[in-house]
């Protein structure tokens, strides 16, 4: 038979193997959260959206309102070309950004859109997007870039005026800051 | 320092083993002391200070909120307020109080000589004053101490100032300590058990721990885990939770309420273990339904770990996932109901006196009942929405932690007192203690229900003026409950320091082991252990 401290040493370390793991496991539930909101659909930033195929219904008309932010200072200049346009739910729109990288340095970018009101999200669906890649601009380039999108003709009869917004954050941004 | 010594000396001739006979004296005893009843006091005594200190900023908070305006605090420091308040009394007060009634019951109860690995014991007690001061140190650094809720959410926590690092550090190293405590329990429980002590005859107050030491053994770790990747995102340049390097803050919320849900039953299973044995004691009858308050605590702890996300109904959460996570947090309503009920049917035609430890357990079955039927409302999804982050949650989690972990931990210290110290404690002292708490308990936090519907947001310094009245009711009563802690303060002084002489079993009802040994308990116990039948 096994004295008494031999075995509490056992079973300590049984409970240190599960602390161990357990510590292990907050970290696993990173990729596991990653996979979960590609596998539900939740946090579909990055992927053009599906669209059926729409009828224009074009006695009704929506302003949609375009704005452009940057965080992290980023030393770009960030525009949208047009400040809005007026559109039917189920037109097929193309408007353009226009961003420049303002400094001596290569920086890569990228750009989360948000919509307000929030509830128009749903109905608001990009065929193509520059927020669908990250974007790398070399010292002093410029590029102009398309979003070419579709408002569902769902969209509720209160909404008509929807504001696309776009935040550009510097990837290595939190690396350099932290620094 | 004389009091330790006198306590020393009185020690030296209670009992008559002669081996430790000489233990270094005065402080150096507390420094080195690996006796599981010395551990189990410095505990207690850690937990009482930072009782004290979280009060001293909950008083901040509500002298704030006496009216509308800013009149004492820049918004900022009230952030640190809120912030601190929760983090120290989450970690620095509930906890270690209940990790203290482990140390001095668990071997007691199960009839061990001491705990499992009595030098880790000394280190998980002497690693929580370090963490303690680190925490508190945080006000004194530039930009102040963390300000993001006691939830330390990103953003907030991965792009505030240097405070937030002592914050974390803090908390690594009270979960270092927390999780030594745990294991150290687990084995004690597991192998030291005296003779015939099955599992199943185990008292509820060890049962209860036993179970809350896995939970810290299983999610400790994961806010370890948490924290760490905070701490890697403000210096060494990984975006776990940073949106613009492709991370996601809402992952934070996920992972911290992993910890976070199992980490609110930590605080609450070893006060029912306290109010198990409190009301069979006085009720001068068994505990009604022993098994199934087993099962039911198990329960609890099981369905701990799948519903975390009630905690975050508004963070955009698809339908299906509020819906599961409404349904499993209201599944827990059956077990405790359980245990409600259980408590209740031992009382029922049972010779009931009402000592001060009786009416704590009273208060705690009366108070926390209401806790938790407002938790029943918070787990609803539509209306949580409609009252996330508004005074009614602050109001229902206070009704479990104060009206239900703290008064479990009063009618425990109450209870015991007489065993730790020798003397019976001033029941007049006690009452007052309880009436003046409960009262000023709900003046102060009953109010916060109608804030909460009516739309007052939690932690923030300032609040339009609908709401004035309400908010001087709270901080008229959050002062008369903080000067009530003072009689708690008297009663313990007064009971340590002499007294009407406990005999071994103070009341009448009580049957577990700790009762057997002479009050105040020897330095050494059941040393050969004893026998049950």
């Amino acid at each position: 038979m096994v004295s008494i401290p031999q075995l509490n040493l056992h079973t300590m370390r049984k409970l240190l193997i599960v602390s161990v793991a357990m510590f292990g496991f907050g970290f696993a539930l990173v990729p596991f959260y990653k996979k979960i909101c590609e596998v539900t659909g939740v946090n579909r930033l990055f992927k053009p959206d599906d669209i059926a195929n729409t009828q224009i219904e074009s006695a009704r008309t929506v302003t949609i309102e375009f704005d452009s932010n940057l965080r992290s200072a980023l030393p770009w200049t960030f525009k949208p070309l047009q400040t809005n346009v007026q559109i039917h739910p189920g037109e097929l729109t193309t408007i353009i950004y226009e961003i420049r990288n303002n400094s001596d340095r290569a920086i890569t970018g990228q750009a989360i859109p948000s919509y307000g009101p929030q509830l128009a999200q749903q109905y608001f669906k990009k065929i193509d997007c520059f927020c669908f890649t990250q974007q790398t601009l070399q010292p002093g380039e410029s590029r102009r870039m398309p979003v070419v999108f579709v408002i569902e003709s769902g969209l509720p009869a209160e909404v008509n005026t929807i504001t696309l917004s776009y935040s550009f954050f510097e990837v290595e941004g939190a690396a350099r800051k932290a620094g | 320092m004389e009091a330790a010594t006198h306590a020393e000396a009185a020690h030296g001739h209670a009992h008559g083993h002669d081996d430790h006979a000489h233990h270094p004296s005065g402080l150096m005893r507390w420094v080195t002391t690996t006796n599981h009843k010395d551990i189990g006091t410095l505990y207690l005594l850690f937990s009482l200070t930072m009782f004290f200190i979280g009060g001293l900023l909950a008083f901040g908070i509500r002298a704030e909120l006496f009216q509308p305006g800013l009149q004492y605090w820049e918004p900022e420091f009230f952030n640190q307020l809120t912030t601190m308040h929760g983090l120290i009394m989450v970690f620095g007060a509930i906890m270690p109080a209940f990790v203290g009634f482990a140390n001095w019951q668990i071997p007691m109860m199960i009839g061990a000589p001491d705990m499992a690995f009595a030098r880790m014991n000394n280190w998980s007690f002497w690693l929580l004053p370090p963490a303690a001061i680190l925490l508190v140190s945080s006000f004194f650094v530039p930009g102040g101490a963390p300000a993001g809720g006691w939830t330390i959410y990103a953003p907030l926590s991965t792009q505030m100032g240097p405070g937030m690092d002592l914050g974390i550090f803090a908390l690594h190293i009270m979960g270092a300590s927390s999780i030594m405590g745990s294991i150290n329990i687990v084995t004690t429980i597991l192998n030291m058990r005296a003779p015939g002590m099955t599992l199943m005859k185990m008292p509820l107050f060890v049962w209860t721990w036993l179970i809350t030491a896995y939970l810290l053994i299983a999610v400790m770790p994961v806010l370890a885990g948490a924290i760490t990747m905070i701490l890697t995102d403000r210096h060494f340049g990984t975006n776990f939770f940073n949106a613009a390097g492709g991370g996601d803050p809402v992952m934070f919320q996920h992972i911290f309420w992993f910890f976070g849900h199992p980490e609110v039953y930590i605080m609450i299973l070893p006060a029912f273990g306290i109010v198990s044995q409190v009301i069979p004691a006085f009720a001068r009858k068994p505990l009604f339904g022993y098994a199934s308050m087993v099962y039911a605590t198990s329960s609890i702890a099981i369905l701990s770990f799948i519903v975390w996300a009630h905690h975050m109904f508004t963070t955009g959460m698809p339908a299906a996932g509020q819906l599961f996570f409404m349904f499993a947090t209201m599944l827990i309503a059956v077990p405790t109901g359980v245990k409600v009920f259980n408590w209740i049917a031992t009382m029922w035609k049972g010779s009931m006196t009402f000592e001060t430890p009786m009416l704590f357990a009273c208060g705690f079955l009366f108070v926390f009942s209401m806790g938790g039927f407002t938790g029943l409302v918070c787990a609803i999804t539509p209306i949580d929405i409609q009252i996330q982050d508004t005074y009614y949650v602050v109001a229902h989690f206070h009704y479990v932690l104060v009206a239900g972990s703290l008064f479990a931990i009063f009618s425990g210290t109450y209870f015991w007192l007489p065993k730790w110290t020798g003397h019976m404690y001033s029941e007049t002292l006690g009452k007052a203690h309880f009436w003046l708490s409960l009262v000023f308990f709900n003046v102060t936090f009953f109010p916060m229900h109608f804030l909460g519907l009516a739309g007052m947001p939690r932690r923030i310094p300032d609040y339009a003026l609908q709401f004035a009245d309400f908010n001087m009711i709270a901080s008229i009563g959050a002062l008369g409950f903080g000067l009530s802690q003072l009689l708690f303060v008297a009663a313990i002084i007064k009971c340590a320091r002499g007294g009407e002489k406990a005999p071994a079993k103070p009341w009448e009802g009580a049957d577990t082991l700790e009762w057997t040994l002479p009050s105040p308990a020897p330095y050494h116990s059941f040393e050969t252990p004893p026998v049950i039948k």
